[in-house]
C-alpha cells in the first residue's frame, strides 16, 4: 500500500518545554493505525501537531503528506490535503450554526460551491446515520452540546468532508456504551464510503473491535515506545503498558 | 499568533464614491441668521418653523460643546456647508429621477430592495428627498409616509407636526440637537393610523454625497393606538477629505399598545462625525425594539433613548458596534422607566480591532413612579487585537426598591483554540476570524430583514479582511 502520512523524527514544544523527542511512524494509504500510551505521553501533542496546531512548535524532523513536506504548512492547508482531526475538546462557537460551519468548510475543501439542497441532503443522512437529532443543524456549533454530542457532531463532520486521514483523538471517551457503537458505525461508514486512513487514539477496545486494525504505535515520555501489528493494541487494553513495553 | 492585525487600507471601494456637485447649489460654509432665513426660503417654511429654526441657532450659539464622550475637537462645524440642494426636486416616479443620482441608488441596491416588496422608499440624496414611493398597500390601510417638508404644508399633518416636531428631542437638550433644529432638511413622516398593522417594513437609505456637508435629516413617526410599524433605516456616506457631520434627528411617539420596530445600519465613512439623536415616547402597553448595527464614522455618539410613559410600556435594544482604526465609536441606549410594571431589555455587542476604541454607555432610570419595573443590561465585547480598546459604563439609577434590575458585562478575546478548530475545517485564518465575528454579531443580524443581514455579514468580511495575524 502506498504511503500517506509519514513521519520522521520529530521534536516538538510548547512554551519551551520538549513534548515529543524525535517520534517517526509511517501510515500507509487506507490503514487503520491506533496511537496508544499513558496519559502525558504525547499522543495528543502528535495528534495536533500532525494537523498544524500553532500552539506546538516542531524543532526538528519532518511530516510529510502523500509524499510532500507539510512540515511547516498552516492547518489550513492541510485540511485541504485532506488531514482531519477529531477533537477531543471540540470548541464551541457563538452564533454560528453546525450546518452553516459544515457548509463553509466543505466549500473551502472543495474549492466548490455546494447547492443548498444537496448539502442538506447529504448533511441530513449523515445524521441520521448517527443517530443525531436533525435539530442540531441549526444549532450553534457546539454550544451547549453535552460530550457525547460534542463527539457525535466530530464525526459527523468526519462524514461530510470525507478527509484521507482522520486522527481521532479520544473520540470515545467520555461516551456511553450506545454512543460509542453510534461513534463505531460513524468510522465504520467513513472506512466503507472512503476508503479513508485512519490514526485513532484511544484506551477502548470497544471502538477498535469493528475495526480492522493494522497497526499500534505506543508512545511514552514523548518517544516511540513500541510498534506492532493490530493485536498489540488488544494485548496493552487487556494487560496494561507495563506488560508490552519492554 | 501574532498579536497585531494589519487592516488599515479597506478597499471600501462601494461605499466611497461620489459625483459632481453643482456648486450654485451649495450656500456658503457655516452657520448664521442669514443661512438659516436662506433655508427657510428656499424651504418655503411657514412661519412656526422659520422661529423655530432662529431659536435653535440662538439655542446652539449659547450651549456648550458636547464633552462627555469621545473627543471631537477636530470637527470644524464653520467649515460644513449646512445644506445643499439636491438638482432634482422631489419625484414620485423611477423614470424622472436623474441618471446620477440613480447610478448611486443602484449600487447600493435601493431598486431591488424595492422590487422585493419593500412598502416605500423615501431616500435621501444630499439634503432633499428625491425619490419617494409609498407602496399602494400601505397607503390603502392609511399609512402616511412621506418628507417632512411636503407633510408640513399639507394641512392634514400640519397640526400634528407642529404639536410633535422637537418636542421628544428639545433643542434645549445638548448642542447638536440645536443645530438640527436650526438646519434641519429632508427626512420622513410617518404616520400610522389606529389599529392599523403594516406588515412589509417602510425604509429609509440615508446618503450624503457632497465634499464638506453635514446631513440633519429629521424623522418622526407617529404610531397610534394598538397600531404596528417596523421602520428600517440604512446610512452610508462615501469618504471624502474634509470631516463630515451627520447629526439627525429621531422622534418616535409610539401609542398605547402599539409596537415599533426601528433598525438601523449605519456605515458612515470613515472621516464623519456622527452625532445622532434618537428618542422614543412609549404609551401604556406599547413597544419599542430598536434593532442597531454602528460600523462606520471616525466618531460617534448615539445612544437611542426609550421614555416608557405608562404602565407596561415596554423596550428593548439590541445593537452591535464595530470600530475599526481610527474610529471612536461611542454607543449604548438609555431607557427611562417612568410608569409601573415597565420592562427595558438591553443587549449590545461590540467589537474592536486595529486600534479602534469603542465604548458602551447606558443608562436606566427607574422613577418612583415605576414600581414593579425590570429591566436587563447585557453587554459583550470582543478585542480582535491588543492596540484595540473597550470600554463599559452601564449606570443604573433607581429611585425605588419595587423593581429587579440585572446588568452584566463581559469582555474576550478570539481564543488560539477556536481558530485552531476552524482552521483544521479547512478555513484560512481570516475566515475562521471573521466567522467568528459574524456569529459574536449574530444576535443582531438575526433582527434585521435578510437583505440587511446580508449587507452587514459584508461588512463584517470588509472590515476582517487582512485580519490574520
Amino acid at each position: 500500500m502506498s504511503e500517506l502520512l509519514r513521519i520522521e523524527d520529530l521534536c516538538v514544544s510548547a512554551e519551551d518545554k520538549e513534548l515529543l523527542h524525535g517520534v517517526s511512524l509511517t501510515v500507509g494509504s487506507g490503514e487503520t493505525h491506533v496511537l496508544m500510551g499513558h496519559n502525558g505521553a504525547g499522543k495528543s501533542t502528535l495528534g495536533c501537531t500532525i494537523m498544524g496546531s500553532p500552539e506546538y512548535k516542531i524543532t526538528s524532523g519532518r511530516i510529510l503528506f502523500d509524499g510532500e513536506d507539510i512540515t511547516h504548512e498552516t492547518a489550513d492547508k492541510r485540511a485541504k490535503r485532506g488531514i482531519f482531526l477529531s477533537f477531543q475538546n471540540p470548541v464551541e462557537i457563538p452564533g454560528v450554526t453546525l450546518s452553516e460551519f459544515l457548509r463553509n468548510a466543505l466549500e473551502q475543501l472543495t474549492g466548490k460551491r455546494t447547492k443548498l439542497w444537496e448539502f442538506k441532503k447529504q448533511l441530513g443522512a449523515a445524521m441520521e446515520a448517527l443517530d443525531m437529532d436533525k435539530s442540531y443543524a441549526d444549532r450553534e456549533l457546539n454550544v451547549g452540546f453535552s460530550g457525547g454530542e460534542k463527539k457525535k457532531a466530530e464525526i459527523l463532520q468526519l462524514l461530510i468532508l470525507k478527509p484521507k486521514l482522520a486522527i481521532l483523538d479520544e473520540t470515545d471517551s467520555g461516551l456511553d456504551v450506545d454512543a460509542v457503537k453510534t461513534v463505531s458505525k460513524g468510522i465504520d461508514e467513513y472506512r466503507k464510503s472512503t476508503g479513508g486512513t485512519l490514526l485513532i487514539i484511544t484506551h477502548n477496545a470497544a471502538i477498535l473491535e469493528a475495526l480492522s486494525v493494522e497497526k499500534t504505535h505506543i508512545l511514552s515520555d514523548g518517544r516511540n515506545a513500541r510498534d506492532g501489528d493490530g493485536q498489540l493494541a488488544f494485548d496493552v487494553l487487556k494487560n496494561g503498558f507495563t506488560e508490552v513495553l519492554p | 499568533m501574532s498579536q497585531k492585525t494589519q487592516i488599515s487600507d479597506v478597499d471600501r471601494s462601494l461605499y466611497d464614491f461620489r459625483f459632481d456637485e453643482d456648486e450654485r447649489d451649495r450656500l456658503s460654509s457655516g452657520i448664521s441668521p442669514d443661512i438659516i432665513t436662506e433655508i427657510s426660503d428656499e424651504k418655503n417654511d411657514p412661519e412656526w418653523m422659520r422661529e423655530f429654526r432662529l431659536r435653535c441657532l440662538d439655542i446652539y450659539e449659547n450651549t456648550e460643546m458636547v464633552k462627555w464622550g469621545a473627543p471631537i475637537d477636530g470637527l470644524d462645524v464653520s467649515k460644513i456647508v449646512t445644506y445643499i440642494r439636491p438638482k432634482s426636486r422631489m419625484n414620485t416616479d423611477w423614470d424622472s429621477v436623474p441618471e446620477s443620482v440613480k447610478e448611486t441608488f443602484e449600487r447600493l441596491g435601493i431598486p431591488q430592495a424595492e422590487r422585493e416588496s419593500l412598502a416605500g422608499v423615501g431616500a435621501q440624496y444630499d439634503s432633499e428627498l428625491v425619490y419617494h414611493n409609498v407602496r399602494s398597500e400601505a397607503a390603502k390601510s392609511g399609512v402616511v409616509y412621506t418628507d417632512l417638508e411636503s407633510a408640513m404644508h399639507d394641512e392634514r399633518y400640519a397640526g400634528i407636526i407642529r404639536t410633535h416636531f422637537m418636542k421628544l428631542v428639545p433643542p434645549t437638550d445638548h448642542k447638536f440637537a440645536a443645530l438640527h433644529g436650526a438646519v434641519w432638511s429632508g427626512g420622513s413622516f410617518v404616520y400610522v393610523p389606529e389599529n392599523v398593522h403594516l406588515e412589509i417594513p417602510l425604509q429609509s437609505y440615508f446618503r450624503l454625497n457632497a465634499k464638506g456637508a453635514g446631513q440633519f435629516e429629521h424623522t418622526l413617526i407617529i404610531l397610534e393606538e394598538n397600531s404596528s410599524l417596523h421602520f428600517i433605516e440604512g446610512c452610508s456616506a462615501p469618504k471624502y477629505y474634509e470631516a463630515g457631520l451627520h447629526a439627525g434627528c429621531v422622534e418616535l411617539y409610539v401609542g398605547k399598545g402599539a409596537k415599533l420596530r426601528y433598525s438601523t445600519i449605519e456605515n458612515w465613512s470613515k472621516n464623519m462625525y456622527n452625532l445622532n439623536t434618537k428618542r422614543a415616547l412609549v404609551e401604556e402597553g406599547g413597544s419599542v425594539e430598536w434593532v442597531s448595527g454602528s460600523f462606520g464614522s471616525h466618531v460617534s455618539y448615539l445612544y437611542p433613548m426609550s421614555i416608557l410613559n405608562g404602565r407596561g410600556a415596554r423596550a428593548e435594544f439590541t445593537g452591535i458596534t464595530f470600530a475599526g482604526e481610527g474610529q471612536d465609536l461611542d454607543t449604548g441606549a438609555k431607557i427611562v422607566h417612568n410608569a409601573p410594571e415597565t420592562s427595558s431589555y438591553i443587549n449590545t455587542k461590540s467589537i474592536s480591532k486595529s486600534g479602534g476604541a469603542s465604548t458602551f454607555r447606558s443608562s436606566v432610570v427607574i422613577n418612583k413612579n415605576a414600581a414593579g419595573s425590570k429591566s436587563s443590561v447585557n453587554c459583550e465585547s470582543l478585542m480582535l487585537d491588543n492596540i484595540s480598546r473597550s470600554d463599559t459604563i452601564p449606570a443604573i439609577d433607581i429611585k425605588t426598591d419595587k423593581c429587579d434590575v440585572g446588568h452584566e458585562a463581559k469582555i474576550g478575546r478570539i481564543s488560539d483554540e477556536a481558530i485552531f478548530y476552524l482552521t483544521s475545517r479547512g478555513l484560512s485564518e481570516e475566515e475562521a476570524r471573521a466567522m467568528i465575528v459574524r456569529g459574536f454579531a449574530d444576535n443582531v443580524s438575526k433582527e434585521l430583514p435578510l437583505e440587511y443581514a446580508v449587507e452587514m455579514n459584508n461588512l463584517i468580511g470588509l472590515e476582517m479582511r487582512g485580519s490574520a495575524g
